[in-house]
């Protein structure tokens, strides 16, 4: 009872944050927005008992992601300033069409899945028992996320790694500079500095 | 932001409670929800909250760039490191049983150590980004 009381709360709010940051035009607001849909989001997780990916999505998606945007912001915003935003030159109607075949399709497929919780399901049957029983005895530690992902799936979170690295990388080769050209130059001459 | 007296005292209170939870965030990630990728964010989170407060230069001279570079790469090297290791002591690549005597043990070992790697990698990652935006903005 108390359980689905606290599912539709958080799905409603998460329904009207999302209609919130459709129907806003000021990109502030808009990031905000994103931030409180994340924490509302790790909300969900909880409920589901997931509070790993709840935790990694407070952290990530409510903390760090919003501070990224916001520096975006912060770097593109001063240039446009002046500009309202224009009116889109197609009819709405076509967008619409899109997302209600879309949704009705995924509405579709929605019929074959198993029910919420079902043991029978086919991604309850695979690997999970073998994790659940025999984690404890083979690695010895409690948290079952922890040990797939760091011991089963070692390797797989080692490419992750690599991954955000790369990611790190990339971000420097990009902006981290210091800019050396005059600064009359730097409109222009930005995009060809790197050819 | 320079004269916020109240924003710097309050940070200056919170920035070591958020650093204390993400050093149990990460050790404690064996028993208990988090791990190094969590960890790592919110470490990060609190030099963020350092360097809005009070400046990009007070943030540099605490951790130098050169420094931050210098972490993401060990975190990787740490954690492909572990996996030489159990190739040496005569195992297969990223097995930790053979880091000790047994197998619990040097699964406990393992796990810690590769989770230690993912943590500092996530955190200077997230710092360098941070800086390099917070970098450009200024210029």
């Amino acid at each position: 009872m108390i359980d689905s009381i606290i599912d539709i709360t958080l799905m409603t709010f998460l329904v009207i944050t999302a209609l919130a940051i459709i129907r806003l035009h000021s990109l502030l607001a808009v990031v905000m927005l994103f931030g409180i849909f994340s924490l509302l989001s790790a909300g969900v997780f909880v409920v589901l008992d997931a509070v790993d990916v709840a935790f990694t999505e407070a952290a990530v998606g409510a903390g760090i992601s919003t501070v990224l945007m916001l520096t975006t912001l912060a770097l593109t915003y001063k240039h446009k300033e002046e500009k309202t935003e224009k009116t889109p030159i197609h009819a709405g109607l076509l967008p619409l069409i899109v997302v209600l075949i879309t949704g009705s399709l995924l509405i579709y497929g929605t019929s074959d899945i198993p029910a919420f919780g079902d043991p029978k399901a086919p991604s309850q049957t695979h690997v999970g028992p073998y994790y659940l029983e025999k984690s404890m005895p083979e690695t010895g530690v409690p948290n079952v996320v922890t040990a797939v992902l760091a011991s089963y799936r070692g390797f797989d979170t080692l490419g992750e790694v690599t991954v955000i690295f790369t990611a790190g990388v990339a971000v420097m080769l990009l902006i981290g500079r210091r800019r050396k050209t005059k600064p009359e130059n730097s409109e222009s001459g930005d995009d060809n500095h790197d050819a | 932001m320079m004269h916020n007296l109240i924003l710097k005292v309050i940070s200056k209170f919170l920035i070591p409670l958020i650093m204390l939870f993400a050093l149990y965030v990460q050790f404690h990630g064996d028993f208990g929800p988090g791990g190094g990728f969590q960890a790592g964010v919110i470490f990060s989170a609190a030099f963020i909250l350092y360097t809005i407060v009070f400046g990009l230069d007070a943030a540099k001279k605490i951790i130098p760039p050169g420094v931050l570079k210098v972490l993401a790469s060990l975190g990787v090297l740490i954690y492909a490191g572990t996996g030489i290791a159990g190739l040496i002591l005569g195992g297969n690549y990223l097995e930790y049983g053979v880091l000790a005597s047994n197998q619990i043990a040097g699964q406990h070992i393992g796990i810690l150590v590769i989770e230690l790697g993912v943590g500092i990698t996530v955190a200077s990652v997230m710092m360098i980004i941070f800086f390099a935006f917070a970098e450009r903005g200024r210029s």
